[in-house]
Order: C-alpha cells, then structure tokens, then sequence
C-alpha cells in the first residue's frame, strides 16, 4: 500500500475519519468494560454524568482542565516547532517549587503585588529548567527527547529531597510536605462558593495569548517555520537555534504555571503527589487539539472530563479508573491515524 | 565501607550484572528498531507490559520458559500496533511511540486490578534461580560475578553476539541496517522496507518485553506498579551511548549498572548518612544525560532514523 495526498479534501473526507475514531474508542472503551463484568451502557452514562452531570461534576471538570490547559499548551507551543518537550512534568513542579519559595512568607505584600510577582518567577523557574535540555539540544546535538524524559526522575527526586530537607513544614506531622502558602499568595476564587479558582481565568487568557502569538506574531511565523522544515527555514535567514530556546522558555514558563495554579488554586501547598501526571497528559491534549491553542481548552475539558467521570464511574461500578488512560490513549492513536487520513488516501499496489 | 573495597566484591559486580539484565535486553531491542529506521518510545510501556505478562502468565501455572514466550509476544503485539501507525502509515514516530507507553501501562495496570482486585501486596512466583555454571563459577571474583546468574542473564549477553552476528554478518541484517540507512536503495533492490521495519520493530519490541519480564521473573518474582520506572527511557540513551552497535551498548549498559549498583552501595557508606538519598538516586539519571552529552558528536545515527518511506513519494 502506499498514501497519496489529496488535493482538495472535501468536508465528508475531513469528517469521517475523526468521528469513527471517537466511535471506536468508545467501543473498545465498552468492551473493556465488559471484560470487567460491567454493562458498557452504564459505565459511559456514569462517565458522563461523573464529569458534566451536576454543578459540583462541571466545577471539577474545570478545576481538573486548569493544569492540563498549561501543559497542554506547553507541549502544543514546543511541538509545533518540533521541539520535543516530554518534560512538562518537571517545568510544572519547577513552577510550583517557585510559588512555595515565595509564597509562603517570603514577601508579606498584599495579593495584588505578590501573585503578579509569583506568577512571573514562576515562568522563569519553568523557562530555565527547560533551557538546559534546549541548550543541549541546539549546542551539543543531543536529542531533547530522553533529556526532558530524564529531567522529570530527576526533578521529582531534587523536590523530595527539599521537602523532606530544608523545605519540610516542621507542622506536618512528619509528612513530606511544605509549608502552606500565605492566604494572600492564593489564588482566589472566581465567584464566591464555587470552587473553581482564577488559575482556570489564567488558563484561558494564556490561551489566547498564545493563540495570537503563533497567528499574529512574527516569532509564531518563525516557530512554524522551523517545525516545517528547519533547513528551509534557515535558507530563509530564520535563526534556528534562537527560535527553538526562544520555544522552549515559552513551554517551559507555561508548563510551571500549571504547577503555580494547582498550588496557589487548590492545594495551598507542595507535596510529591501535586501532579498525577498532568505533565505526561498534556502530550495527549495538544495532539487532540491539533497543536491548536484554543483547541487545547477544548481538549483538556474533554480529556479532564473522562479523567473525573471515571473517577466516579470507578466508585460506583467498580470498574478501574484506568479504563481513562485506557480511553484516552486509544483516542490519541487513532485520531493521529484519523487526522492524516482525512489528508491522504490509501492506494493498494 | 571505602569505594575501592566495594569494587573488588564479587557481590557488587554480581549486582551490577543483574542490574544490567533488562537493560541489555530492552537497549538491544530498542537498538534493532533503530537501526532499521524507527524511534520506538514505546519501550517504557512494552517494558511494563512485558513485566506484567510474563508474571501473570507463570503465576496462572505457565512454565517460566513459557512466561518468558507470553512476555515475547505481548510485546510484539504492541510492536505490531506501532509499527502498523508508524511504517505504512507514516505517522509521528514521537507521538505514537509515547502513545503506546501510555496505552501499554494503562492496560496492564488495568489487567493487573481486574485479575488481582482484592489483593493489598502482589503475589510472588517461583522466579528464575542462580544457575552456577560448572568450572567457570569458581573463577574468584570474576566466577561469582558473571557465572553464577539467573538463566535469563545468560540470554542476555548470548543475544547481544547473536544480533551483532544477525545485523553484520547476514543478509537479513543488511537489509535490517540498509532500511535505517538509505531505504530507496533497499526498495530498489525489490525488498520491502515496509515488512522490513514491521519485523525489527516487533522483534525489538518483544526484547523489550522480556526485559521487562526479567524484572518481575528473575530480579525479583513480584510485579509493582512504577517497577520500570524509566528504566525504557535509560536504554534509549544507552543506544545513544553505545553508537547504535550492540556490543558498545552492553559496555554502556553494564556501566551504567555499575554506577546503579555502587549509589545503592555508597547510600550505606559514612558519606551516604551525610548526603540525601535522593542525590545517589539522580546518579544514574544524570550520568545518562552526561553520557549523551559526551557521545552525541561523535554518533552515527541511522541516517534515516525517524524518516518514513513512502514508495509513491519521489
């Protein structure tokens, strides 16, 4: 066989493929559910009902789409210049290292002037730890793939080492913890009983912020360009290396937000199971939104909400949660599978 | 206990081979897919899953031999999947590569939770035994150290002259190396780079497998969730590190063993009371990154690594 492009895809062709992707997932999510001794039927309606089925479900929903927002973002923003961030996961515990070090009294300023201040050491944190694997990669050669891999191990290790050294709270009751941030370094809340934080309003606007930088800006020219085709892009006078470091502060500061909103949003403080592996899921969420800012929202409110209604589901079916992963690892191979074949046709020799 | 003592104890280097094990496996797998033009990122997750099957299947009453076979195939299943999105279909060899870790683990640990629901710590199989080969084990210091391992760590270092020997010295390894070289030429000669990449991805996914299956099956006889533990990310650096040649990767992965081996050892030392367990613990993933560092310039990378073939396309 072989794949011949298509000139001019007709919105039939550019539709079918995703849609049967999304309905084989949910088979194959069903039949799983089955060989667990659950009716299909009912595990997908609690999934539903689990993520958008009550206020409390909505809220959740969000609250759950807020970190994976920034790090879908972040491996969005670096993967469209081909530079390979597999490391979001240490960039989201650099931020929230950074919101605990200032955060919890270092600066006894009222909210308006410490978040601001937080939130841009936060994205520096992210950005330098995310320089080093770049670096690497535009001085050396070395490919930034396993680097940013490694760097996660290692991150994880150097925060465990500070919180249960210099950064424990000496009133955890022995528990590798930190020190609970100062109510004026929280984030607060978006109307008053809910519990949904501005960290999802900074999710949002940094969306939009990237959106318009990779349509609008010329650094978003040039950060396509160098994904395309970087030997092009360097006939046509783009400095490649700077593009790709520029790329990676961008994804490495929007990565750390994640950790600033999960901390100053909901946890209050920093402990080793802060990410459940937002950093590794946000992969999943900028490959369902198409490398696409604003798709991205999309995506994590979708990825976010099977995360929470299998959470549910799990409880009450006593089917295991990771049907989720399960699910959301079979929809990004096939919608990879289905985005191309709406761009090419499969001609048998 | 100084650094130079615990070099010359035939039990640290008897860890440090054991520790080498899986790697030696799962680097040669990872090895013989790249050699042949694809980046497999599925290591991690083939790795798990192979843990899991081999276990599970000596567990439900198989042979170990047999364990070791259903560990081999799971494997190459997931092999199949990914080689099927990312040879005749071209896809992100990145995006699936990561996609069949993530797919690979969550199965398993979905499998383990149905077939084990009420367990709070995992049952232990009858593992592999120290095998103590005659004469050759009572070498000092070298004997205790290579000759009196597990069966599977014999395979191991018997595998990696069999692919040396495959890949150099056979048609087949031609063909294996052409296809991540210069794969026009290998199509022009009216082979199929297609069944080709197909092949070396299942086979090399399989030895991932049973590197994984060497964790829960000799190294120790339980499964545990995290017990690959970026063990499959390791091995790619070790490919790296090795020059894309097996025999430069079973150095790479026996001193990166060592190294594992001897943080372990120093964490009991007067300097380990002093120092953090965590640092010993980052040794072995920072000395990866510095080896990539060291090794990048000078490495030979496949020259169509990570580029797929499409005949039509001229």
């Amino acid at each position: 066989m072989r794949l011949e492009p298509i000139k001019n895809p007709t919105l039939a062709r550019k539709l079918t493929p995703p849609t049967i992707a999304l309905f084989v997932t949910i088979v194959i999510a069903s039949l799983l559910a089955m060989v667990a001794g659950a009716n299909p039927f009912t595990v997908i309606g609690l999934i539903l009902k689990g993520a958008f089925g009550s206020t409390f479900a909505i809220l959740e929903t969000l609250n759950r789409a807020t970190p994976l927002i920034f790090t879908g973002l972040a491996v969005a923003v670096a993967f469209r210049a081909k530079f390979w961030n597999i490391g979001a996961e240490a960039q989201l515990y650099a931020g929230a290292l950074m919101t605990v070090l200032l955060g919890t009294g270092v600066l006894p300023w009222p909210s308006l002037a410490i978040l601001p201040v937080i939130i841009i050491a936060v994205i520096l944190a992210g950005a330098v730890v995310l320089l080093v694997p770049a670096l690497m990669k535009t001085r050396f050669g070395v490919d930034e793939v396993v680097t940013t891999l490694l760097f996660n191990f290692i991150f994880l290790l150097f925060i465990s080492m500070l919180l249960e050294g210099v950064l424990k709270d000496p009133m955890g009751m022995g528990w590798p913890k930190s020190a609970r941030l100062i109510p004026e370094a929280r984030l607060p809340r978006i109307v008053d009983g809910l519990r949904l934080h501005w960290g999802f309003g900074l999710a949002i606007f940094s969306a939009i912020c990237i959106w318009i930088i990779q349509t609008r800006s010329t650094l978003g020219y040039e950060m396509r360009a160098v994904g395309l085709n970087k030997e092009a892009a360097a006939f046509a006078g783009i400095p490649v290396n700077v593009v790709i470091v520029k790329t990676a502060l961008l994804s490495g500061g929007l990565a750390a937000l994640a950790g600033f909103s999960e901390v100053a949003g909901l946890k209050g403080s920093l402990t080793l199971d802060l990410s459940p592996g937002f950093g590794y899921t946000g992969i999943i969420v900028a490959m369902l939104a198409l490398l696409n800012p604003l798709g991205v929202v999309v995506a994590a409110l979708f990825v976010a909400g099977i995360f929470v209604g299998a959470d549910s589901m799990s409880r009450a079916a006593d089917v295991p949660t990771y049907l989720a992963d399960i699910m959301l690892a079979t929809a990004l191979l096939l919608m990879v599978l289905a985005i191309m074949l709406t761009r090419f046709r499969v001609v048998r020799e | 206990m100084d650094i130079i003592d615990i070099l010359f104890t035939a039990s640290f280097w008897a860890a440090a081979i054991r520790i080498a094990s899986p790697l030696i496996f799962a680097t040669l797998g990872e090895l013989i897919c790249e050699r042949a033009g694809v980046l497999n990122l599925g290591i991690e997750g083939i790795m798990v899953a192979g843990a899991f099957a081999g276990w599970m299947a000596v567990y439900s009453g198989t042979g170990l031999w047999m364990g070791v076979c259903v560990a081999m195939l799971v494997g190459m299943l997931f092999g199949l999947l990914h080689s099927t999105l990312t040879v005749p279909f071209g896809l992100s060899q990145h995006v699936v590569g990561l996609g069949i870790t993530l797919l690979a683990t969550s199965s398993t640990y979905y499998a383990y939770r149905l077939a084990l629901p009420e367990v709070t710590s995992p049952p232990k199989i009858g593992a592999f035994q120290p095998y103590e080969i005659p004469i050759l084990s009572d070498i000092p210091l070298l004997g205790p150290a290579l000759f009196s391992q597990t069966p599977l760590t014999y395979l191991a270092f018997i595998l990696v002259g069999v692919v040396s020997v495959v890949l150099y010295r056979t048609p087949l390894g031609l063909a294996v190396r052409a296809a991540g070289e210069n794969p026009a030429a290998v199509a022009a000669q009216g082979l199929s780079v297609t069944a080709i990449r197909m092949g070396a991805v299942m086979v090399g996914s399989g030895l991932m497998a049973v590197g994984g299956a060497f964790l829960t099956m000799s190294a120790f006889d339980s499964f545990f969730f995290e017990m690959v533990n970026g063990r499959g990310w390791i091995c790619i650096a070790l490919v790296v590190f090795g020059s894309w040649r097996p025999g430069k990767a079973l150095l790479g992965a026996v001193l990166f063993a060592a190294f594992d081996a001897l943080q372990i050892r120093m964490q009991q030392t007067s300097l380990g009371s002093h120092v953090p367990y965590q640092i010993f613990l980052m040794m072995p993933y920072i000395l990866s990154i510095l080896a990539l560092v060291l090794m990048s310039r000078r490495a030979q990378v496949p020259a169509a690594l990570m580029v797929p073939f499409n005949k039509g396309a001229r």
